[in-house]
């Protein structure tokens, strides 16, 4: 098959998307279930709703089979679908410390209030490969759950009374600053909006919270290692559901006419920093760093915060740099333009040819002025401004 | 429906219901706010205007930013030629073909002079254009200062105050090592004595047809959010010392192998079986009329 | 276009030297003021000494406190003091690097001297800087580009003044590297490869680049080597005499002031606190602080 073509284009994208469906199916007699999917891959569909900006559980599942399961391939068909929908609404701010908690711990405190709820963590699983999943059955599953959650609805972790946060508990000592009041006022919207920097703290966090995992991974990682500053304690890392509401359409704009629309499963984590002096008032307080991403997904929650810290410090480490993390993290446009490079580029390429043979025309000349010359005094090129051949 | 007709585009079964998405994909909204920005960047020629650029179904850096245009613009009335590297065939070009067709249901075309919009990567047709027609390309970096300073924010500056000494001394630089001016494709451009500009990765051989030219010129870059243009009769000037001046492509003594033109960008071929490099146009559509017009010619004289 | 040329600036020098010694200053400071932050209501007034010109408050710096001088054509003022004295940033304001907070500078051979330049527009400002003055930095690296060749640190200058024709730059760029003893065969290498008092003669080579009437030099000696430091030295002093370009000169040290200052301006906590020719400053201090000052470090 011809890679371009000078015929034929047309039907080689045809034939690439038929292969596509042959080796998505080969070897298999069923379709892939929507729901195991959706619910026994389910940190998965966390991370790739997280990453789209897009709360769907159900869609992810269909990205996921359509994409093979790569994760990348699933934002990219989430997003361009996203990127259809209107906005109907703006949501009220939710109040995290009351949302409906499945996992909820503290490596500041050892006892507080509530204690630490350690839920579902592979943090302490051995990663021991369980040979038995691979003959999981109907049976299997059935007997496990009649043994763990024989009444209806699942095991009795959820319906504790609300936490207090970690903290309120610090602010109530003093220890950090007291939170602005929450205002209903419409966030920037960075899916419908160019951010021009320095961004404004709602899209600073929009940004980070559709980042891809792995890169705020390593980018908080890297701040933690020694290219910036930022070695949080988590003050408090809690997952569970948290209720979403928007303004009473058909209200009389009364602030508390609330239209409920459910909840989502999110991962917040509050990370304590070191302290530092309001040079206004004098007084001297922990440095709070925040994220927030939907579904369970623990490491981007945490790499969320550290990045949000980091933006705030100042310093000459990437981590701390605004534009090196805001315009670096969005997967979407990384994958994006890495892989445009597999398009053809004969045109540049031609062009630098043309430049190539020109300045080694030009070198030869000069040489031979030199050795007419007879100077023997080499001059050294560096290859620094040379026409590099892949201009995209 | 088996599977294979499942992914298999046409006139019975797309991709997606039509009826799912809006006229060219993007919701009405959108279109009136890039056409918006698009109507600044006229006012301002060779001026970088940021946009929402939204998400679409290719990948950011495969021609977003001349998508977003070219749909934000296209109106039923419209036809569409749509080429990468020159050639309406390569695969990239038909993919982004295929979107608008689906999306839109409106004509395509490959001839140059008939197409209303032309969206292209890399390349600006053979064929003059005219006063009627609007050339969108794809950008894959619109900020032609970025590889003398990295940051956004201090490039805006350097725009705003015309402080170019910077992307002067990378090309003096390489008059000094190199003996020429090393640019290949994407060569920075002066428009309207203001603002210095990347027309885009097209080759040198095209810049000059941006200039004074008679019909407009949108650039797009949709994963840097920027949209851009040289309004008709605008002066674009290659960046270049009075004695070391701008220089196209050469080609001498070569010609296109299939219509012997001697007076278009040619793209290299190695003959598989001999190893003979040969060259032809990479404007491919441009050569077939160029041999059509000779064999009817031809005809003609034979009748 | 017409480069600088070599008759440019002797053309200048005689006007220099013709004219009477009572002519119009080059350069006019007054009530030159730079805080550091963003001030408050308890700011201390500027006429209150504290340590550090620090407000308990809201943290403001006030860095330099209603500087006034003139600068005659031809003229080398030194400026004198401790570190955190204000002299390094009140040649950074001057040269815009800071934005200062208040106060007024007039150059005679810019918009007629009539013109408060602090407050003209970011594009003006940057004409100034590569026409009217020239700034010689302590640390190379803030003057110069490392990694590009010598002589085209020195083309950069000359773009903003649009001259776009290689030869004549390369010519030009001989001409001042010359100047400054810098090898010939040497001017397409970068200044990275060059030895700090090398790269200190590129950054003045550089700073010359556009003949302008006006240099500010901070701490330019400092940190090299005592005989490189007395070529830069040798260097500055025939370039006066030669050029008959005027020059604010920072310094901590006092041998370099002794050796190149006309008249010299000591500074204490962002205030001049003694004006004076430099002779009388140095051999009869009337401030304390003055005394104090030249018979420790003398």
């Amino acid at each position: 098959m011809a890679y371009v073509a000078v015929t034929g284009g047309r039907e080689a994208i045809e034939k690439a998307s038929e292969l596509n469906h042959y080796y998505r199916l080969k070897e298999s007699e069923e379709g892939l279930e929507l729901g195991s999917i959706r619910k026994q891959m389910r940190l998965l569909i966390d991370k790739v709703m997280g990453e789209a900006g897009l709360y769907a559980p159900e869609y992810a599942a269909l990205a996921l089979k359509q994409g093979e399961g790569d994760p990348a391939e699933a934002v990219f068909l989430l997003r361009a679908y996203r990127s259809t929908l209107a906005r109907n609404h703006v949501s009220r701010v939710t109040d995290t410390s009351s949302m409906r908690i499945i996992r909820r711990i503290s490596s500041s405190f050892r006892d507080l209030p509530g204690g630490q709820v350690l839920g579902p963590t592979y943090d302490y699983t051995h990663r021991l490969l369980n040979f038995n999943l691979r003959s999981e059955g109907a049976e299997d599953i059935r007997a496990f759950m009649d043994r763990f959650a024989p009444a209806e609805g699942g095991p009795k972790l959820t319906e504790e009374p609300a936490f207090r946060k970690v903290a309120d508990l610090l602010r109530d000592q003093g220890l950090m600053p007291p939170m602005k009041a929450t205002l209903d006022t419409e966030p920037f919207d960075v899916t419908r909006r160019k951010v021009i920097l320095p961004a404004s703290r709602s899209a600073r966090l929009q940004m980070l919270a559709r980042g891809e995992t792995g890169t705020m991974t390593a980018l908080a990682y890297s701040s933690m290692r020694g290219y910036g500053s930022v070695h949080p304690t988590i003050g408090e890392l809690r997952v569970g559901y948290a209720e979403v509401s928007i303004a009473d359409p058909y209200g009389a704009g009364d602030p508390d006419d609330s239209l409920y629309l459910g909840e989502m499963l999110v991962t917040e984590v509050e990370t304590i920093n070191s302290f530092k002096q309001n040079e206004a008032t004098g007084e001297v307080h922990f440095v709070m760093g925040y994220g927030l991403v939907t579904g369970q997904n623990e490491l981007k929650a945490i790499a969320m915060a550290i990045l949000e810290r980091s933006l705030d410090t100042e310093g000459t480490a990437p981590a701390q740099d605004e534009e090196f993390v805001l315009t670096h993290i969005d997967g979407l446009e990384s994958t994006g333009f890495v892989s445009h490079l597999k398009l053809p580029h004969y045109i540049t390429f031609q062009s630098s040819l043309d430049r190539i043979r020109k300045a080694k025309g030009e070198r030869e000349r000069r040489q031979a002025d030199t050795e007419e010359e007879k100077e023997d005094d080499e001059q050294q090129h560096e290859p620094a401004v040379g026409a590099a051949p892949g201009v995209s | 429906m088996t599977s294979s007709s499942m992914n298999r585009p046409s006139e019975q079964h797309p991709a997606f219901p039509k009826s799912a998405y809006n006229f060219a994909f993007l919701d009405e909204g959108s279109k009136r706010e890039i056409r918006r920005k698009t109507l600044k960047a006229v006012a301002i020629p060779g001026y970088q205007v940021p946009f929402a650029s939204r998400e679409l179904p290719i990948g950011r850096g495969w021609g977003t930013g001349g998508l977003q245009l070219t749909l934000s613009l296209i109106g039923r009335a419209d036809s569409v030629k749509v080429i990468d590297q020159g050639n309406d065939d390569s695969v990239n070009a038909v993919s982004i073909r295929k979107l608008i067709e689906e999306t839109s249901g409106i004509a395509t075309t490959e001839d140059a002079a008939e197409a209303t919009v032309i969206q292209s990567r890399h390349r600006v047709p053979e064929e003059k254009l005219n006063g009627g027609q609007i050339l969108v390309l794809q950008v894959p970096q619109p900020e032609p200062l970025r590889h003398v300073e990295r940051k956004e924010q201090i490039t805006r500056r350097l725009h705003a105050e015309m402080d170019y000494s910077a992307i002067w001394l990378t090309l003096y630089e390489s008059v000094v090592k190199w003996g020429s001016i090393t640019v290949g494709a994407d060569y920075p451009v002066l428009v309207h004595d203001r603002y210095i500009m990347a027309p885009s990765p097209i080759p040198r051989w095209d810049n000059p047809k941006l200039h004074q030219a008679e019909h407009l010129t949108l650039l797009g870059a949709g994963r840097e959010k920027k949209i851009y243009a040289v309004p008709p009769y605008t002066n674009v000037v290659p960046l270049q010392f009075e004695d070391y001046p701008f220089e196209i492509e050469h080609f001498v003594g070569k010609s296109c192998r299939r219509c012997g033109s001697a007076h278009t960008f040619l793209d290299e071929v190695t003959d598989g079986e001999t190893g003979e490099i040969l060259h032809q146009c990479s404007d491919t559509a441009f050569c077939a009329k160029t041999i059509e017009r000779r064999e009817s010619h031809v005809a003609s004289i034979q009748a | 276009m017409s480069l600088p040329s070599r008759l440019d600036s002797q053309q200048r020098q005689g006007a220099a030297q013709d004219a009477a010694p009572d002519e119009r200053p080059i350069l006019q400071v007054r009530n030159l003021n730079k805080r550091f932050g963003d001030g408050c209501a308890h700011c201390l007034p500027a006429h209150v000494e504290h340590p550090g010109n620090r407000c308990p408050r809201c943290g403001s710096v006030q860095a330099c406190i209603d500087l006034n001088f003139d600068l005659y054509p031809g003229e080398i003022l030194g400026v004198v003091g401790e570190s955190g004295s204000g002299k390094s940033t009140m040649v950074r304001s001057l040269y815009f690097d800071e934005d200062a907070t208040s106060g007024e500078m007039f150059i005679s051979s810019c918009k007629n001297g009539e013109s408060n330049l602090l407050a003209e527009s970011a594009q003006q400002k940057r004409y100034i800087r590569n026409h009217v003055m020239g700034m010689v930095y302590q640390n190379p690296y803030l003057g110069l580009r490392m990694s590009y060749s010598s002589s085209g640190n020195i083309a950069e200058k000359l773009f903003a003044a649009d001259h776009f024709h290689v030869g004549r730059i390369r010519e030009r760029a001989a001409e001042l590297l010359g100047r400054v003893e810098i090898p010939l065969g040497r001017m397409d290498e970068p200044p990275k490869r060059f030895s700090g008092g090398m790269q200190q003669r590129v950054q003045i080579s550089k700073a010359l680049a556009n003949n302008p009437p006006l240099l500010l030099l901070d701490e330019v000696t400092t940190g090299l080597d005592l005989s490189v430091q007395a070529r830069v030295l040798d260097l500055i002093r025939s370039l006066r005499r030669e050029l008959k370009v005027a020059m604010v000169v920072v310094s901590h040290d006092l041998g370099v002031i002794r050796m190149l200052a006309d008249r010299t301006m000591v500074l204490r906590q962002g205030r001049i606190i003694e004006m004076g020719l430099t002779d009388q400053i140095l051999e009869d201090p009337q401030h304390a602080y003055t005394q104090l000052l030249v018979h420790s470090l003398l």
